[in-house]
Order: structure tokens, then sequence, then C-alpha cells
């Protein structure tokens, strides 16, 4: 089938839906590439670099929405270019099923199908297309560099001959996609990081990328499992001393970057007047979700500003689009990996597998019906949390446990010296002096054997193994003094005794040492 | 040669007996170390052959002779993959010349003996023929089903404990006899019931125990050689046999450890079936073509292999070297975890991987890597399942719950070498493989990574 890229429309919007990278992957699924001109310009990808990779080229952009089998797209269509879509055409782009039913209710008169990328459910299946997250991850990149090209100091501390520099304080509030590539971007050019989220579930995640988490002592916490991963709103009770946190840091901190949003509603205001007030001249603010009326209250949707005390306030909603050509390439091998679902005989024919949880989640409009919303995935987004684990001991039942144990270990090895001695007493008392003298020797020999075997590498067991070979061929010594000592049939088996010790003395060194030998250092 | 400077003579091939196990705490001390295990042997046989008591006999020379050059051959000829079957059967040698030294004493019978000191050598008889004789039949079952002659599977009959311990009783009863002077037959009978006893013990362990039962015979021809020089009056052999014995017994210790179970659970035989419901297993497993692991491969920086004995069995050890070499010419960090019971006999990968000249300080053992693989990049299981199971971890009711395995998962990557979809040797299903980054590449593994090779060219 043909797959169209047209340009985008949007005003500022640089990305473009497929790269020129993905042109193989596609082929291999029997498709091929139809680019409107200028399509890739803005991401840095101009209309030689598709043609050379094996796309074909339109005219003009009606050519692609009237040729393509499939469109691909970033920002959800226009009207005038939806309503160029027929029945048997299917749309690929972010849609926003939610906020935008009269594009729904087009789609269901053209008949199209419209699969909407921001709509693949959160399962593991479906990450390789999750191309919210993929956005998420560029944006939450993108709002540390943001940052630091405001913000007048390094990220890294430094102790130089010209004086000491202190490390930039950074605060990212919400660890979802977002926040934790801000943290791992702020982390990695040196920052002290510290990070919050009303889920107390991803503490494990925000430590595991090295930043502190903002630990909020408060009962009632959400289990952000149900909500397929996203947060919930809050009480105010909660809210309360979640500011009270904030207001505690506000004058400590650099640098913030605030990306919390509750789905389906506006962006909570988490960073008052009053913590910017509070905040050092120089700092730098961040806000993610400018969008949708932003985490702080200065916020400026679209806009640079600084407040009368110097501090920035960044509410740029374009993060992905200035980093046009990764968001682009992350957004292509998200379509790339649903095109894949999309034919799975990989014939070039796309079967909607309505039955599918991935395709059944995404698709908005088929076959002239809407299907949004969709019913709940069968498979669960994230196993729910797991019953609270036994409270962790303190030091002290830990070290009252471990001298139990060890007062038991000593209780039993003092137990066994005795049953052993009154044993070997016993034992003193009947056998005859000859055999204790061999006696001594035995138990020596065991002891000195344990204690060498100890110290021997494991990587050397099996030379081990064939040098105790060989010296267990010691026993010919045994059949040596018996030759020549009674009849016939002693002398045969001593001698048949002898031959067998030496095919295992010569054998077994032999084997070791070819062995040993073999060990080399690189 | 005199009594006193045959015994100063033994004393110092003890010592270097001892100094020749010793070395083997590392590589290069080790290569040094067997030489003072020869000198060793070879001073205390001709010690012995020196000494006061000896007939010297020209027959000796073929017998010597005969014996070192069958010895030789065997020893350059054997392949690495075939060194366990070469143990079990020096293994079985050691048993069968404890039961004729046995045979020999009663023959020769007792002079000038206090009647307990008669006692104790009728016992030593007995014993060092009874242990002789279950190291000798027990050690060719062995060498059967690592050759691959009979099936390794657990034979399991019926009231099989009861059966051992009928053989145990037997001969206790016949040790009596024996020691009331009921007549050479005894011993016989006992030797035939002990020579059952090995067989039907060994049968009853399945293959993947295989490295606790070459490690108990090992120890049992130590055990045998002490018992000939109890009976023989001779501290040499008791010494060199309680050395042999203890390593053997710390190597079985070593082996159930890394196992989780008990020594007397392995003995006994058969595998042990959990308590109630294995967990089930969600997701799918993925398979991969070898343009993928190339790829993975390429960008990794830090890699692991683990070899199993699925490696040995394809014969894949030359390939996979080869592959590192290659990898590590590109600054790759390429290593290699060894789980204690990989392979077929302990230690057996390390020389497997050795022979294959893959340098010994990038093979590293579990305990010194598993708190690595969280920060690897990919991890290749070649061949192996039991020791990378988080069923082990993660569900109490898995026959192999609690045992130490290689915590492959926490990795970025894995990829899995397997013949097919299936479960491996022991059957347990393997939740590793539905994990969401590991993807399964099936196929032989010899070919799989040949053909890895080619996409990583020579340099």
């Amino acid at each position: 089938m043909i797959i169209g890229v047209p340009r985008e429309t949007a005003s500022g919007e640089r990305r473009v839906a497929l790269t020129p990278d993905v042109i193989t992957k596609m082929e291999k699924l029997g498709h091929t590439m139809l680019v409107e001109p200028g399509a890739g310009t803005e991401a840095g990808l101009p209309d030689a670099v598709y043609a050379e990779a094996g796309a074909s080229l339109a005219t003009d952009a009606a050519e692609v929405w009237a040729k393509a089998d499939v469109i691909a797209k970033v920002r959800p269509p226009e009207t005038d270019e939806l309503s160029q879509l027929s029945d048997t055409q299917t749309l690929i782009s972010f849609f926003y099923p939610g906020q935008s039913q009269d594009l729904l209710d087009q789609a269901k008169s053209t008949g199209c199908s419209v699969i909407a990328m921001d709509m693949v459910p959160r399962i593991s299946r479906a990450q390789k297309m999750d191309a919210l997250s993929s956005m998420a991850n560029v944006a939450g990149y993108r709002s540390v560099i943001e940052a630091g090209n405001n913000f007048g100091r390094f990220f890294t501390g430094q102790i130089t001959a010209a004086g000491k520099i202190p490390p930039a304080k950074v605060l990212v509030i919400g660890a979802g996609v977002a926040g934790l590539a801000a943290i791992g971007t702020a982390q990695s050019l040196g920052a002290i990081v510290r990070a919050f989220d009303v889920r107390p579930e991803v503490a494990e995640q925000i430590e595991s990328m090295g930043a502190e988490f903002l630990f909020l002592d408060f009962d009632d916490a959400a289990d952000g499992a149900a909500t397929g991963g996203y947060a919930a709103p809050s009480s105010p009770e909660f809210r309360e001393k979640q500011l009270a946190l904030f207001r505690e840091q506000a004058p400590d901190i650099d640098i913030v970057i605030t990306t919390a949003l509750i789905p389906g509603r506006d962006a909570p205001k988490l960073w008052l007047a009053d913590m910017v007030e509070a905040m050092k001249s120089g700092s730098v603010i961040v806000d993610l979700a400018a969008e949708r009326g932003g985490n702080c209250d200065l916020t400026v949707p679209d806009e640079k500003i600084v407040t009368e005390n110097g501090v920035t306030v960044i509410g740029y909603t374009d993060f992905p689009s200035r980093m046009a050509r990764q968001s682009s390439t992350l957004y292509a091998n998200n379509v790339v990996n649903f095109l894949t679902d999309l034919t799975p005989e990989k014939d070039g024919v796309l079967v909607h597998n309505m039955e599918d949880d991935v395709i059944r989640g995404a698709t908005v409009a088929h076959g002239g019906e809407i299907t949004f919303p969709p019913p709940p995935p069968k498979v669960q987004a994230i196993a729910a949390k797991a019953a609270p684990a036994a409270p962790e001991k303190t030091a002290e039942e830990r070290a009252a446990e471990e001298a139990a144990a060890a007062r038991r270990a000593g209780v039993q090895q003092i137990g066994l010296i005795g049953i052993g001695s009154i044993a070997l007493l016993a034992l003193g008392l009947v056998a005859p002096a000859s055999f204790l003298q061999h006696f001594v020797v035995f138990v020596l020999a065991c002891f000195v054997g344990f204690q060498v075997i100890w110290n021997v590498s494991h990587a050397l067991h099996t030379p081990l193994m064939a040098v105790t070979n060989a010296i267990s061929g010691i026993i010919i010594i045994g059949a040596l003094l018996q030759i020549g000592t009674g009849n016939w049939l002693v002398w045969v088996l001593a001698a048949i005794s002898v031959l067998i010790a030496t095919i295992n003395i010569v054998g077994g060194f032999m084997v070791t040492r070819r062995m040993l030998a073999m060990f080399q250092k690189s | 040669m005199s009594m006193g400077l045959q015994t100063t003579a033994y004393i110092v091939a003890i010592i270097l007996f001892i100094l020749s196990l010793g070395g083997l705490s590392n590589q290069e001390s080790a290569k040094r170390a067997v030489w003072y295990g020869i000198f060793g042997m070879a001073l205390a046989v001709i010690a012995t052959l020196a000494g006061p008591a000896m007939n010297l006999s020209w027959v000796l020379v073929p017998l010597l002779l005969v014996g070192a050059v069958i010895g030789a051959v065997v020893g350059q000829r054997v392949e690495m993959t075939g060194m366990p079957q070469l143990v079990a059967a020096l293994h079985s040698f050691v048993g069968l010349a404890a039961v004729f030294i046995g045979f020999n004493s009663d023959f020769v019978g007792t002079h000038d003996l206090t009647r307990a000191e008669v006692v104790i050598h009728e016992i030593e008889i007995f014993l060092g023929v009874f242990i002789g004789a279950v190291t000798f039949t027990g050690s060719i079952i062995a060498y059967g089903k690592l050759a691959g002659s009979i099936d390794g599977k657990a034979l399991v009959i019926p009231g099989r404990h009861l059966f051992n311990g009928a053989i145990i009783l037997a001969s206790l009863v016949l040790l009596v006899l024996y020691m009331n002077h009921a007549g050479s037959w005894t011993l016989w009978v006992m030797a035939v019931l002990a020579f059952v006893f090995g067989i039907h013990m060994v049968m009853a362990i399945g293959g993947a125990d295989m490295p606790v039962v070459i490690s108990m015979l090992n120890s049992y021809s130590g055990w045998a050689a002490a018992a000939t020089g109890f009976l023989l009056g001779n501290d040499l052999l008791i010494v060199t046999g309680a050395l042999v014995g203890s390593s053997g017994a710390i190597l079985s210790y070593i082996m159930c450890k890394a196992m989780n179970r008990s020594f007397i659970s392995v003995i006994l035989g058969g595998f042990g079936n959990g308590g109630g419901a294995q967990m089930e297993i969600e997701g799918e497993q993925v398979a991969i073509e070898v343009g993928g692991v190339a790829e993975a491969l390429a960008e990794a920086k830090s890699v692991v292999i683990v070899p199993g004995y699925g490696m040995a069995v394809a014969q894949a050890q030359q390939s996979v070297s080869e592959l590192t070499r290659r990898m590590r010419s590109q600054g790759k960090n390429v290593r290699f975890a060894i789980h204690p019971v990989a392979g077929r006999l302990p230690g057996h990968m390390n020389v497997l991987l050795a022979e294959a000249k893959v340098p010994y300080d990038i093979v590293l053992e579990m305990d010194e890597i598993n708190d690595d693989l969280s920060n690897t990049d990919v991890v290749i299981v070649v061949g192996s399942n039991d020791i990378v199971n988080p069923a082990a971890q993660d569900d109490p009711n898995s026959p192999i719950a609690g045992m130490p395995v290689l915590e492959v998962w926490k990795a970025d990557q894995v990829f899995v070498l397997k013949r097919g979809a299936g479960t491996g040797y022991s059957g347990i299903e393997n939740p590793l493989f539905f994990k969401e980054n590991t993807r399964m590449f099936y196929g032989d593994a010899k070919a799989s990574f040949d053909a890895l090779l080619g996409h990583f060219k020579a340099s």
C-alpha cells in the first residue's frame, strides 16, 4: 500500500510523520512511501534524502491525500484535510478524540479509518508504538536544555583555580516519561536533582535515575496503577501538604521543571506566585504543562517571561517540535511499529483486527462508525500493587536474630564436637594402638584436605578432579606390596590393579597438565 | 632402601601432594603445582619399589609400561567435552583396584595380630571392598550416562529406599558372619551386593544431577584408597585417600549448595516434585533473527555470555570464543558467567572455554558477576536453562525454588539460544523466555554463532 506523508500545515510545526530511515522497514511490510515536497525540510530532512532512500515524491499535497492508502501525520488533521479522505483510506496521527468531537463526526461521514496515536493503550506490548511517551521523552530532554539556555550558571559543580562553583539544584515535579527524561538529562549534566510525584510507587524509578525523591508522608496516597499509570486528582489535605513541601524547597532550588498533568483536566497549579517570589534571581521555571494552563501561576503559554524578581518562566508548548529531527525519528518508528501490527502477513494489506487490544484502542473511527471510546483493554496496564511487604526489621531486631543464629550454630558445633569426642573415646577404649596411630594420621589428613580444597578456585574444579584422579592412583602402592605375596590369584589381581592404577596416574596427570596449559590470561 | 628412608620419602610425597592441591588456588600456580604432584607420585612409587617389603619382579615392567602408554594416549587424546566420561572411568579404576586389593588381603590372611587388631583388620577389608565396589559400578553407570550409552533419565523403581536399605542390612549381616569366620564367601557375596548397590544408586540419579554424582564418586574413590591404606597399614595411602576423599566431599557440597538441594536428597535420587501448582506464566516467547541479535551486539558496550551444557553438546565453544575475540577487539566488555553446576562436571565450562582460548580472567563465577548483570547491555544464554530460571526466586512452588541462579533478566536485553521452544532437561518451564526483554534465537548453537560471526568482520 502507499503510505502518504503530507507536510504538516499547523504553524510552527517542524516535525514530519515518517523519516527516510524507516523506508526499508516499510518495504519489508509491502508498503511504499509517497512524500509531499518539503515535508521533512523543517526537520532537517530534504526531499533528496527521501528520494535516495526509495520514497517517491508527489507534486503537491493534493496528490498525497488522493493517492495514498494510508496518510501518516503528526498533528490532528484540519477539517479540509479530513474531508479529502474516502472510505478506503486510513489516517494515522495524533487525534485527541476526547476533545475533537467535530473531527470524529466528520471522519464518520467520510467513512475513513482513523488511528489516533495518542490512544495507543499503555500496555507493555504497545510500548514500541507509544508516541505520547516518545514525545514526552523529547519534551523532558528539551525542557532541561531550554532551562540551561536561560540559566546563567553551570549545572555541574566545579572547583576551579578561580573559585568554587556550586552545582545547580533542579526540582522536577511529576515523574512521568517527561519528568524522568528531565531527571536523567539534568543528572547527566551534573546537577543535583530532586523529584516529586503524587504516586509513591514511582519513587524507585526516580531513585534509579539518580535523583532524590521528595517523600511526602501521607497515608491516603493514590494507587496510580489503577489509572493506567497516570496521576489522579488529589484531596485538598494532600494538596496543602504538597504545597508546603514545595514552599520549603523554593528558596533553595535553581531550576524547576513541572510536568504534572491529570488526564482530561486542566493542569493542577502546583507552583504558586509566592513560591516564584521566594526563588533566587536568575532561577528558571520550565512549565511543560503550559498547553493545559500550566502548573505555575505565572506561566504564559507559548511565551517566555521574566518576573520582577528575575525568575524566568518558560511556557513553550512546542518542545517536541523544537527538536524536530529527533521527535520525527521516534514518531516514525512508532508509526512503523503500528503498521507492522496492522500488516500481520507482511504483504502490504492492512487488517484492522478489532479483536486486538492495541489496534482496537487506537482506532477511533472505522467503517463509518465512531469507535471511541474503546472498551477497557483485556490486559491490565500495570500489575496492581502487591500486598504491603512485611514491615522492615529494625537494626536491633536483625542483630538479635543474627546473634541467635550464631548461638544456634555455636551450640550445634559444640554438640558435634562433643559427640565426635565421645565416639573417638569409645573407639580409643577398644581399638588397638597400631590402628589408632593410623587413625590420627587419617583424621589430620582429612582436616588438611578440607583446608586446602576450600582454597581451590571454582574455575579449576575440573583440573582438581583430574589431579585427584591421578593421585588416587596411589592405590598402586597397595597393589605393588601385594605382588608376590600369595598364590596365583593374588598375583593376577594385584597385577591388574597395578596396570589400571598406572593408567590412572599417567592419564590423570597428563590430562591435568593439558587442561592447565589451556588456561591463558588475556 | 631402609624402612626409615622409605617413610621419609613417603612424607615428602605427602607434602608434594598437598602442595599440588593447594596450588590449584589460581591458574598460574596450578601449572607449577601439577609437577609437584607428578614428582610426589614418582617418589612414592620408587620408594615402594626400592623398599624392604618388596618382591621385585620382572612382570612389573610390562605392567607399568603398558599402563603408562594407555594412560598417556588417553590423556592426550581425550576431548575436553569428554572430560566427565574420562573422570568417571578413572574413578572406576580406583574402585576396582580397591576391591582387588581387599580380596587379596583376605586371601593372604593375617599374621601376628592380636584379637582386637584382627577385628579391626576384618572391618577394614570389608569396608574397603564395599566402598571400592560401589565406586566401581557407580562410576561405570555414570560413564554410561555421560557418554549417552545409558538413558540419562532417573530410573525410579518402586520401593527403592527399601531396596537400598536391604542391601546395607544384608552387608552388615555378612560382615558379622565374616568376622565369625564364616569364610571368604561372605566377602564375595557382599561385593556382589555392593556392585548392585552402586549401579542402582547412580541409575536413580538424573542427568542434571551428574556434577554431584561425579564429585561424590571422586570422594568415594578417595575413601576407598584410604580404607586400603588402613588395611595395609600404609600412612601414605591413608593420607592421600583422605585428601582425595575430602576434595570430593567438598565438591559435592558446593554442587549441592549451588542447586539448593541436600546431599541426601540428591543421592536418594529422583527429582522432587514441589508442593502446589507452579505459577502461571504470562506473555509470549518472541523469536528474533540473526540480524537483530547482531545489531544489538554491535550497539552493546557490555556483553555477558552464559554457557551451559547445550554449548558443549553443540560444540559451539570455538565459535563463541571467536565472536568474543572480535567483540573484544572492538572495545566491548565481554565476559562469561559460570554457574557452579553448569555442565556435567564441576568447572567443566571453564575448561571448555579455556580450550577454546577464552582468556580465564573474563570467565567469572556466579557470585562475582550477579551484581553486575543489571548494568549489562546484552546477555547471551547459550544452552543453559535452569541456572537462569527466575522461578527459582519468584515461585516458591517451583521444583528449583531457592536455587541460586544467574539473574540475567536484570540486563537490558537477553538473547536465549535454544534449539526450539519447549522445556529443557529438567522439564521445568522457564519464565525468563517470556520476559519482555528476552528474545529467543532459535537454532543450533554453533550455527547461530557462526551466523553472528558473519556480522562481525575479523579485524
